[in-house]
């Protein structure tokens, strides 16, 4: 038995494997497409120069 | 992706990519199919929708050459392209010069302090930024306005009571408010930088009326507006040397996120929203060939029967 059977063959072990793996997707594709913004933007935000004010 | 997909699954997964299959497919390709006068037909017709996109064009572009106005030149921003955020310094500055050169005609009633927090101030500063302005509240119990400290939810301060007030002091010319001029004007910051620091002497032939002054990027030239930006005309609170140029480039920034705060926002979700296409793009191509690969590599023929 595969993986893929483990985890799609039951209804049950589907429906989990797609809602565990929406969660880590969207985390992990979030993570990853900020951090590419924040690369390519470094030292501009709101973020990098608010250092500079609060007391 | 297909050819991804083949080294993992092996070739069986996509048995109709294998080249001689797709070209016998293509023998019964319904193009090759078409007669000559299909053909002239559809190829007249291309031609004949490009001459006309290449007119309108030209047509358009003499249009809008007969203006009497120079157009702006596109200037290299922090924020230009597909991934470039604004330069919050720079609104920051940006903000200092409105408060302290723009207000003093122009209103910006559609912003309000609050927004400033988190983009260009804490929370504290935009507080006592709002705290130095005095606004009419009311009524209070015995139904007359009063006066009190601004707060963050309050709109900028307008120096004219209404249009007609502002029209009085400044030679009938209405100073426009500056809440969404970036979008409101073609050309949007490049335009407000090029007028900011295009003020010059009136050429020979052009007539002022009083009051009136020429900057070649208005329309028409004669502006009511006098040159607002020399050097040192603001003061950075970052020690940034105030040029001309400077203090130009920041307060066109500034009216750009007024006019399009959502900006950074708007960006990053392009960001993602291009990548997941991408994606979905690569899946439903290998879908549209996995779910033709029976198809494609089946002949299909017609074969008459025989007299017998």
């Amino acid at each position: 038995m595969g993986i893929a059977d483990m985890l799609f063959k039951r209804t049950s072990t589907m429906a989990l494997t797609v809602i565990v793996g929406a969660f880590v997707f969207e985390r992990s594709f979030d993570v990853l497409t900020n951090t590419i913004w924040d690369k390519i933007n470094e030292g501009k935000q709101w973020k990098d120069i608010k250092k500079n004010y609060e007391s | 992706m297909a050819a991804c997909m083949r080294r993992i699954c092996g070739a069986g997964l996509l048995k109709s990519n294998h080249g001689i299959v797709l070209q016998q497919a293509n023998k019964y390709s319904s193009s090759s199919t078409w007669t000559k006068s299909q053909k002239a037909l559809c190829t007249s017709a291309g031609v004949l929708a490009g001459g006309v996109a290449a007119l309108w064009y030209t047509l358009d572009r003499s249009v809008q050459a007969k203006d009497l106005i120079l157009h702006p030149p596109e200037q290299d921003w922090p924020h230009k392209g597909l991934l470039g955020s604004f330069d919050h310094a720079s609104l920051r500055r940006g903000y200092e010069v409105y408060k302290q050169v723009c207000a003093a005609c122009h209103s910006m009633q559609y912003v309000r302090y609050r927004e400033l927090i988190g983009v260009t101030h804490t929370e504290e500063e935009v507080k006592a930024e709002a705290a130095e302005i005095m606004v009419e509240d009311g009524p209070d119990d015995t139904g007359a306005m009063f006066k009190r400290p601004g707060k963050p939810a309050d709109r900028f301060p307008s120096p004219y009571p209404n249009e007609n007030a502002a029209r009085a002091a400044n030679n009938g010319a209405y100073p426009p408010d500056l809440s969404l001029i970036a979008a409101a004007r073609h050309g949007g910051e490049d335009y407000l930088f090029s007028l900011l620091t295009g003020y010059c002497e009136a050429p020979a032939g052009v007539v002022l009326q009083e009051g009136q002054h020429f900057n070649p990027y208005f329309m028409g030239g004669a502006i009511g507006m006098a040159q607002a930006i020399y050097s040192e005309s603001a003061e950075f609170g970052d020690g940034t040397p105030a040029s001309a140029s400077q203090i130009a480039k920041d307060v066109s920034a500034f009216l750009r996120w007024c006019s399009e705060p959502e900006h950074d926002q708007r960006k990053k979700t392009g960001l993602k929203a291009l990548l997941m296409l991408a994606a979905f793009t690569a899946i439903s191509i290998y879908w549209k060939r996995h779910s033709w690969s029976s198809l494609k590599s089946t002949k299909i023929l017609y074969v008459p029967r025989k007299k017998l």
